[in-house]
């Protein structure tokens, strides 16, 4: 699986993608296939703060739920609608069409502090 | 003649429609005599509103087709009473039919709640005995017997923890839970009102001492701890654990879901804990498939008793009686005093058993566990090199390669004639099995358990895909549970 180069990456798994103040957060390939078939995807309200760190929804697959954790601080300002329809996009294009939440950075230096896609990698040993 | 024949019973094929669909308009499953006394009006006595003439699609049925109908259904199932149940951290022993026996003796059987104490002094004492018991294999000073089960427990307990220390001022914000833990834990914590934060297990599966000491600080109410952990093993640091955590005042909770590894061998409130909860159903050998009922029993040490839930048994001139002078107390937490059916039950395993009795179920629930793990290991991986005590967790990496996962060896293990193992937790694991045989299991029984999984282990080397599709010798073969998860129909429609 590609893990692109202009997202950065938590040891938890979750990925952010930053554009001017805006960032847009997703779980990574390697999660969604850890997890297994995704049956439910919790997302918080739109308009509420994230903190680095703590928990912004959750994932639940047959397996298990899993906390997602917030990679930086922000305000919520749109979630992904299409996961409450379709959570099985979160299988199928975890990097891309089913992205979890965009944000208002609150704290934009946080990101430099995130994994790189090789970093990443070779954290998960792929 | 025909191979086959017309009249099929559904026993025989083992399918068997819902009630509803048996349904037939006009039958019924009971017969009242005539009406001796004068006809009441319902829609006069209690409002027009609140009649209704018709249940819309509720089944008519007769009293034979129910009774069959559930008979058949009961065919369908898997009990400890049938073979090994080796689900991982549930503890599913063999309850000795003493146990049954003890139950069903008249006066405890039909004793009712509201009967006077005066009439009640023998089904009282069993609790004031099995509190006693109790306490003394925790090593704890004062039990409740009230929650209705394990997660009640946890809620009662973390409610206590909470009480004592708004009695100290400040009631604190967090609970420090294991990434290993049971789910139930995280929630306990937040019903209970407080925070979570999530400690990472070291490599071998435990707690880290120096992690546990950079998180602790004045905002940590209590740390939820399964000793033996979800992995199976004894956290061997517990006593330099629970050291770090009193110096910053906060308290250690103990799941004792894992009891059954311990009972007779460690108590504890030897090792510092200050408030658990002992899943009875489990490590004192109650029926619980199905889902209970089960009974929770907490144990704490002597600062947390004033909290307890109330009413609390007391003697007084020799009689026993309830006690509602508790103005400490976090109040009830369930009707009447627990589960009483299931409290008798684990009183007669107890008293069964005797002390030496239940130190040599534990030893060898530790010796059925590690055979399991010595014959198993050359075929599947084990988690964690540290010494199992009641169960073994091994990962499915080997089989991975061949694109066969936990899942699908648990399905393939029905087709033996097994019910699966844990599957998938603790999640910290890779594909986690995990495999509890407790202590009542012959060598033979947890034999003919190794040599199927040993033989699946074979099948996945030289067919994968078969194993993949399993399984094959059940009445339905592989369910669709992410399609029932995603799009679940939890109502029959017509």
């Amino acid at each position: 699986m590609n893990y692109p180069e202009t997202f950065r990456y938590t040891k938890e798994h979750e990925w952010v993608s930053v554009d001017g103040d805006t960032g847009t957060i997703g779980i990574t390939d390697h999660a969604q296939n850890e997890l297994g078939d995704i049956v439910y995807v919790d997302l918080p309200k739109v308009g509420g703060a994230i903190e680095t760190g703590k928990s912004l929804g959750s994932v639940e697959s047959v397996k298990a739920v899993s906390d997602i954790y917030a990679p930086v601080s922000g305000e919520v300002l749109e979630i992904n609608t299409l996961l409450a329809e379709a959570p099985e996009k979160l299988n199928e294009d975890p990097h891309g069409d089913a992205w979890l939440v965009k944000i208002r950075l609150s704290n934009p230096g946080e990101v430099a502090g995130l994994l790189s896609a090789e970093e990443y990698k070779s954290f998960i040993g792929s | 003649m025909p191979k086959t024949l017309g009249k099929i019973r559904p026993h025989l094929t083992q399918n068997e429609s819902l009630l509803f669909e048996l349904s037939h308009p006009g039958k019924t499953g009971y017969q009242l005599p005539e009406l001796d006394v004068p006809a009441v009006d319902a829609a006069e006595a209690l409002g027009g509103e609140n009649v209704r003439t018709e249940i819309e699609h509720f089944p008519e049925v007769s009293e034979v087709e129910v009774i069959r109908h559930f008979t058949r259904l009961s065919t369908w199932n898997y009990g400890i009473d049938l073979g090994l149940f080796p689900l991982g951290s549930c503890t599913m022993k063999y309850n000795p039919r003493i146990n049954e026996a003890v139950a069903r003796i008249e006066g405890l059987a039909w004793a009712h709640p509201y009967q006077p104490e005066s009439l009640s002094q023998g089904a009282m004492e069993i609790a004031a005995v099995l509190e006693q018991y109790l306490g003394e294999i925790f090593g704890m000073d004062a039990v409740t017997l009230q929650p209705a089960a394990g997660a009640h427990g946890e809620y009662t307990g973390i409610m206590l923890v909470r009480a004592y220390l708004e009695s100290q001022g400040n009631p604190r914000k967090k609970v420090l839970v294991p990434d290993s833990a049971h789910g139930t834990n995280p929630a306990t914590a937040i019903i209970a009102g407080y925070e979570v934060a999530t400690l990472k297990s070291n490599e071998q599966g435990m707690i880290d001492p120096a992690v546990l000491e950079a998180a602790v600080d004045d905002t940590v109410a209590a740390m939820m701890i399964t000793n033996p952990n979800t992995v199976g093993v004894f956290e061997e640091n517990i006593v330099k654990i629970a050291g770090i955590l009193h110096a910053k005042g906060a308290q250690v909770y103990m799941d004792g879901a894992n009891l059954n590894a311990l009972v007779g061998v460690a108590r504890p409130g030897d090792f510092g804990i200050d408030v658990l909860h002992s899943n009875l159903h489990k490590t004192f050998s109650t029926p619980h498939g199905g889902g209970g009922p089960g009974a929770g029993a907490v144990g704490v040490k002597s600062h947390l008793e004033p909290f307890l839930p109330t009413p609390r048994l007391r003697q007084a001139n020799g009689q026993w009686t309830w006690d509602y002078n508790c103005p400490q107390s976090i109040g009830r937490v369930r009707a009447y005093y627990g589960n009483f059916g299931v409290l008798v039950r684990a009183l007669a395993y107890i008293m069964a058993h005797g002390g030496p009795g239940l130190r040599n179920a534990t030893l060898d629930a530790l010796l059925n566990a590690n055979y399991l793990r010595a014959k198993l290991a050359p075929y599947f991986q084990i988690a964690y090199n540290a010494p199992s005590m009641h169960e073994c967790v091994f990962e499915d990496t080997r089989q991975e390669s061949k694109g066969v996962r936990t899942g699908d060896i648990a399905k393939r293990l029905i087709d033996y004639g097994f019910h699966p193992y844990t599957v998938s937790f603790p999640m910290i694991v890779h594909g986690a099995l995990m495999i509890e045989p407790t202590e009542t299991e012959s060598k033979q029984e947890l034999d003919a358990f190794c040599e199927s999984l040993i033989a699946i282990a074979n099948e996945i080397d030289t067919d994968p895909e078969m194993v993949k599709h399993a399984p094959y010798m059940t009445r339905t073969s592989r369910v669709d549970e992410v399609t029932a998860a995603r799009k679940p129909i939890v109502r029959w429609k017509p």
